[in-house]
């Protein structure tokens, strides 16, 4: 496993690869279901918890069909209070920009809050070809990255490793990126934690320069939210002389009141915690106090793109809780990395899609169908994302792109049904070779069918032969 | 009260007593079921596999077989879903409002076994006999496309003869999905391992749901593994009595 997604096999061949170690299906059965049970505990002391959902999908799809008004309000509140906004319409542009600031400080190294938007448009590896070290702060974020490994869920990117594999990584790895893991290190919580404390406080007291993204940008007061469990973050905003904050102009509320139901609903819905153990929110530049030089980079990335999608606009509601994986039976069972993207489990099998298009790439193509529609993520999401009719949409979507060439066998088919299911009298012929069609499916059928399940026996007449042969069970129906 | 039987072409093909069954019982509770002739299937395969044009002629056969009737009733939580919540974009992709007007008709009107029984019919003792250790899938699209909620329960726990047991993780799916039971075959196979092996800890004769599609893939899991367990549709129990069971 590489740093980067690119070039990833369609999800059915990933999956195959995660089905088969069993040590990581293991580690991820344990993991969600123990999030999932708290989750569940904490939302169900909410009484109005659905109304709270309404309120939450309500703010975030205020936003949106204003997003340019929130936008331009955003960027004036944030000049105001001494920021300087930058626009980044793809990830290079906003890569460029952050490595230019970093330049511009003679810095080679900068400390980052654990950020989604960070890693969808490669910064790390951006800053890297420009010779500049970026460090991940938060505990999960550094086990993946001295493991040389990519994130494997949204909130718990190391969700997929173990106590003795994370002990492993930090023997063999700390030292390479600074202050190395003492030499007694065991596998205990208590003691990784503590090493890894110890190897972050020398970044933090060093950097000239943090990275973050935000959770929420408050338009109408100019202020950047951040939500975290490990403090480290609140070092990261805090500590250096300057702060870049790369921001998905999808993160955007208009008023300071919106941030009361989505900072009850994040923090439930993600960590299964009543309340984030930090909030920090910053608002440009304070003298004396905190970075004397921000800079807020507002990246679009494909979010235009999304929001013109009438159905799937409603993906960037998402607040990244990653509820939605925590239940997901296909996501528990493959793990994150089949989904070949920062964003994986059910929000990532739309919001991929819809940032990038469809039809072009294989694997893209292939995650709207990486889900059995079960629903359990509609359920479960804070901000009320239908993920499954999003799903079905997506997937007319990647149909549609392939329509006009040579039809593969399942278009054939589905035409082939389409012209049977027509007419009940064609089915009705079709049904008489019911017993043969299974006789033959079981000889030479597709093993992804037969290869471990049964096929049942086929009656001996269909139900709407025995309709007309004994009027609906009126005459003799021996 | 005019009431068509809407038998799903997987029971139509597969499960003619499914259907039969839903004969019998909604004739033993006074209801006279019309078949119509010229239904054919719902048009979820398509639709879920995103070909939303060809779902199109399956629609309007559908909405020909079943105009004019007070409530259409289904055996399949999983095509009542799909006639209430996807038609409406099946037809709005056709164009044709009329067709639009027929879906909007309908849609209301068609229910699942289990929500005939308990909401139209206001029954939860339909008189059943069914003396066997069973227990009960609810499907993903009863529980959460339909929200079916516990009417199954309810009627099975009014079941003289039963023994329910109680199955966990019962709402987890389990892996059929239409076609993702074959696109993703893999994947689906271990959710359906799982669920198998759950059904088999309860000690269960009998797993019974309210979907013949799910229930194929769970039984060809188990008989796979020569479980002994057998699977059968809610109709097919709450049809049974002490005269014929089955």
């Amino acid at each position: 496993m590489t740093g980067t997604f690119v070039g990833m096999p369609v999800f059915p061949e990933a999956a195959r690869e995660a089905l088969a170690d069993s040590q990581l299906r293991h580690n991820l059965a344990h993991a969600t279901s123990t999030i999932r049970a708290k989750r569940a505990k904490v939302v169900a002391e909410v009484p109005d918890w659905e109304e709270l959902r309404l309120a939450g999908a309500a703010v975030k799809e205020r936003a949106l069909l204003d997003l340019e008004t929130q936008l331009v309000r955003l960027e004036e509140t944030l000049t105001a209070n001494g920021a300087t906004v930058h626009w980044a319409r793809d990830a290079a542009e906003a890569n460029a920009i952050v490595a230019g600031i970093a330049k511009a400080h003679a810095a080679t190294e900068v400390v980052k809050v654990k950020s989604m938007v960070t890693q969808e448009i490669g910064l790390n590896e951006a800053l890297a070809e420009e010779g500049i070290a970026a460090w991940e702060t938060d505990l999960a974020e550094l086990i993946v990255q001295l493991g040389d490994d990519l994130p494997s869920h949204i909130l718990v990117p190391a969700i997929h490793r173990n106590r003795a594999e994370i002990r492993d990584i930090f023997r063999s790895k700390m030292g390479a990126a600074g202050r190395p893991a003492p030499d007694d290190l065991t596998d205990e919580p208590a003691v990784l934690a503590a090493a890894a404390r110890e190897h972050l406080r020398e970044k933090f007291l060093r950097a000239k320069v943090g990275v973050s993204g935000a959770n929420f940008a408050v338009a109408e007061t100019g202020t950047l939210v951040v939500v975290e469990s490990e403090g480290n973050g609140r070092m990261c905003l805090t500590l250096p002389d300057v702060l870049v904050s790369v921001v998905g102009i999808e993160k955007v509320v208009a008023r300071w009141e919106d941030l009361d139901p989505m900072l009850r609903l994040l923090p439930r819905s993600s960590t299964g915690e009543r309340m984030n153990p930090y909030t920090s929110m910053w608002s440009g530049i304070a003298p004396g106090d905190g970075p004397q030089e921000v800079h807020v980079v507002l990246l679009d990335n494909g979010r235009t793109r999304a929001l013109a999608d009438e159905v799937g606009r409603q993906a960037l509601r998402c607040i990244r809780c990653s509820a939605c994986l925590n239940v997901c039976p296909v996501y528990e069972r493959t793990g994150g990395h089949a989904y070949g993207s920062v964003y994986p489990g059910p929000i990532g099998a739309i919001l991929n899609p819809l940032l990038k298009g469809v039809g072009h790439d294989d694997q893209i193509d292939s995650l709207p169908y990486a889900s059995s529609l079960c629903g359990a993520c509609f359920e479960v999401c804070p901000v009320r994302i239908d993920i499954p009719s999003v799903l079905v949409d997506q997937r007319a979507q990647v149909v549609d792109a392939h329509r006009g060439g040579v039809p593969k066998p399942e278009a054939m088919a589905m035409k082939g049904a389409a012209y049977v299911l027509k007419r009940s009298r064609r089915l009705s012929a079709l049904e008489r070779l019911t017993g043969l069609g299974m006789r033959f499916a079981r000889r030479f059928g597709p093993t992804a069918w037969t290869g471990a399940r049964d096929l049942p026996d086929a009656p001996g007449e269909s139900f709407r032969d025995w309709w007309q042969r004994t009027d609906g069970g009126r005459k003799d129906d021996a | 009260m005019r009431v068509a039987l809407m038998v799903t072409c997987i029971n139509d093909a597969l499960y003619p007593s499914t259907g039969q069954a839903v004969v019998r019982l909604l004739r033993r509770l006074g209801v006279e079921v019309e078949f119509p002739q010229a239904q054919t299937c719902c048009g979820q395969p398509m639709v879920n596999t995103g070909y939303l044009d060809e779902a199109v002629p399956v629609l309007r056969t559908f909405v020909d077989a079943f105009a004019g009737y007070d409530a259409v009733v289904t055996p399949s939580g999983s095509c009542a879903g799909s006639a209430r919540h996807q038609h409406s974009i099946v037809a709005v992709r056709s164009g044709d409002e009329a067709l639009q007007e027929a879906v909007a008709e309908i849609a209301p009107k068609v229910y699942e076994l289990s929500e005939f029984l308990v909401d139209v019919l206001g029954v939860t003792d339909v008189g059943a006999y069914y003396p066997h250790r069973v227990t009960y899938h609810p499907t993903c699209h009863s529980l959460r496309m339909l929200g079916v909620g516990d009417r199954p329960q309810r009627l099975l726990e009014a079941v003289r003869g039963i023994r329910l047991v109680g199955l966990p993780g019962a709402d987890e799916c389990c892996g059929f999905g239409g076609t993702f039971a074959v696109k993703n075959a893999d994947t689906s196979i271990a959710m359906g391992a799982d669920k198998a092996r759950h059904i088999r800890g309860t000690g269960a004769e009998i797993v019974v749901a309210g979907d013949n599609s799910c229930l194929t893939h769970i039984g060809g899991v188990l008989s796979r593994q020569r479980s002994g367990v057998r699977t059968v549709h809610l109709a097919e129990i709450l049809a049974s009595t002490e005269e014929v069971t089955r």
